[in-house]
């Protein structure tokens, strides 16, 4: 990979906070993520994980500490190269499926038609979901919408993607065909962050799994620990509490 | 359905205060049209219509493109750059239309002049500029509300996948936002048509001013400024018509 030189992490946060207005909702993150990691964030709801992968999407700004992603700050990305999946999918409704995932490659990256066509298909392949790509994303499944989004961002070649609940939204028969694709994606070595309360999914692709609380970044484990033997009494608690059902 | 209700019950109306009416009441054969007179005077009222329209779809274009060019600010993300979209909707929507067509009419030429721009400017473009500049500030405050309907998550999906502001604008809002902001744009397109007859106080001979003129020359105020009305609501009901033939178009279009 190219651009495995351009720093010596793929994310680097040090001492990162953020408030709104007077709410903390980000205290003194630090967190370094390597090329090719796979690192699960969860936590209770309000616990900033969210705002932790915006910020890093260049969505949010923060107020305190240093955001580098491969050495460079976050609005020095080239465009398009951090992915980004939504909750909520956030595909463009008066669009075609085909026209979703070619309208970044063309306009962003001046890609010819044709070979940003190909390039659609190719990625419409490995979503499984080639045949839909004549039709509107309100005429898709949420399964099948989310796996959509999640082609239109591969199609802009990302060095990272990040996922922020992507399997919320969805109905329970619909997460599997997601996290399917999802793990491909890890099988094939791409940098990757998501916030998740999938664990099934972070036992068996995350390489570590952080944990938030009230802001804070409390513990990054390895699964075979934050599974066996979390550090902190919180975390503890909050995987009893989710692993219970 | 309630569409066609109404202009049927201001006809029944019509119909009613002419049939109930004391004999000498009325008197048709000022616009019969079976008659050379009212053929002539019928002829003469309905070559308004021209003026009427030219005036106003040259306005409404013209609102339309000054109304976006000044929607577009609102959304930068200096204060700056939004504070002339402020002004300019704040102020242009205080001036009541009347007042600013005698000032672009007889005052704008003087300011021309002493910069040394030797325009004239005559009743049909005086009557354009006013409609459109007075119906901007609205036309703007459309776009805005109808940019901004569109979910903030759009935006952001466009910027992650590498698109400019503008691109985004372009390829992505503007597109959503036409389906909400043409219903009241339509609306604002009646009120032109029928704010077009404050041309008349300037001289130029659209509908109104040709009513006016006739009702000087043959008293029968009532017959011609009913006609008059009926004039301005077939303009009207043609352009509620296609209005909901565009919307029923893009319904169709959006869960094709």
């Amino acid at each position: 990979m190219a651009n495995i030189n351009q720093g010596k992490h793929a994310v680097t946060m040090a001492q990162v906070s953020k408030w709104y207005d007077d709410f903390q909702v980000l205290r003194d993150i630090t967190l370094t993520v390597d090329h090719g990691e796979k690192l699960v964030i969860c936590g209770p709801s309000g616990s900033g994980k969210s705002t932790v992968v915006r910020l890093l999407a260049g969505l949010e700004t923060h107020q305190e500490g240093t955001i580098k992603l491969y050495g460079q700050p976050v609005d020095a990305q080239g465009r398009g190269d951090v992915g980004m999946v939504f909750q909520q999918f956030n595909l463009f409704p008066h669009l075609s499926v085909l026209d979703n995932l070619i309208l970044g490659p063309m306009r962003a990256l001046g890609m010819p038609r044709q070979e940003a066509r190909d390039r659609a298909m190719a990625y419409l392949e490995r979503v499984r979901i080639p045949e839909q790509a004549g039709k509107r994303p309100g005429q898709l499944s949420g399964g099948q919408q989310q796996r959509v989004a999640i082609a239109r961002s591969l199609c802009m070649d990302p060095k990272l993607m990040l996922f922020d609940e992507p399997t919320s939204a969805l109905d329970p028969e619909m997460i599997a065909e997601v996290l399917d694709v999802m793990e491909d994606l890890a099988r094939d070595g791409m940098t990757m962050i998501c916030v998740t309360h999938e664990m099934g999914f972070a036992r068996r692709v995350a390489d570590r799994i952080a944990f938030m609380d009230a802001g804070e970044m409390v513990e990054v484990d390895p699964p075979e620990i934050a599974f066996s033997a979390p550090k902190s009494a919180r975390f503890a608690q909050f995987l009893d509490k989710i692993l219970k059902h | 359905m309630t569409k066609i209700r109404l202009p049927l019950a201001l006809l029944s109306l019509f119909a009613l205060t002419a049939c109930s009416a004391p004999p000498g009441t009325w008197g048709w054969y000022v616009i019969d049209p079976s008659t050379p007179a009212g053929w002539t005077n019928i002829t003469f009222l309905l070559r308004g219509f021209s003026a009427t329209i030219q005036i106003s779809v040259l306005a409404a274009v013209a609102s339309i493109i000054i109304g976006l060019l000044v929607a577009l600010p609102a959304f930068a993300r200096s204060r700056w750059l939004r504070l002339p979209n402020r002004i300019y909707v704040e102020f242009i929507r205080a001036i009541p239309l009347l007042p600013m067509l005698f000032w672009v009419f007889y005052g704008l030429p003087v300011v021309l002049r002493s910069i040394g721009l030797d325009v004239n400017i005559d009743p049909f473009w005086g009557a354009v500029i006013t409609l459109a500049v007075s119906d901007s500030a609205f036309t703007a405050e459309i776009f805005r509300s109808g940019i901004q309907a569109v979910p903030r998550g759009q935006a952001e999906a466009a910027q992650t996948i590498g698109l400019t502001r503008a691109q985004a604008m372009r390829y992505v809002i503007l597109p959503q936002a036409v389906r909400r902001i043409l219903p009241p744009l339509a609306n604002q397109f009646i009120y032109i048509v029928k704010m077009s007859a404050f041309a008349s106080v300037i001289g130029m001979a659209e509908l109104t001013r040709r009513a006016n003129e006739l009702v000087v020359t043959e008293y029968r105020p009532l017959e011609i400024y009913t006609l008059l009305i009926l004039e301005y609501l077939v303009l009207v009901l043609i352009i509620s018509a296609g209005v909901r033939w565009l919307e029923r178009k893009m319904n169709a279009d959006e869960s094709r």
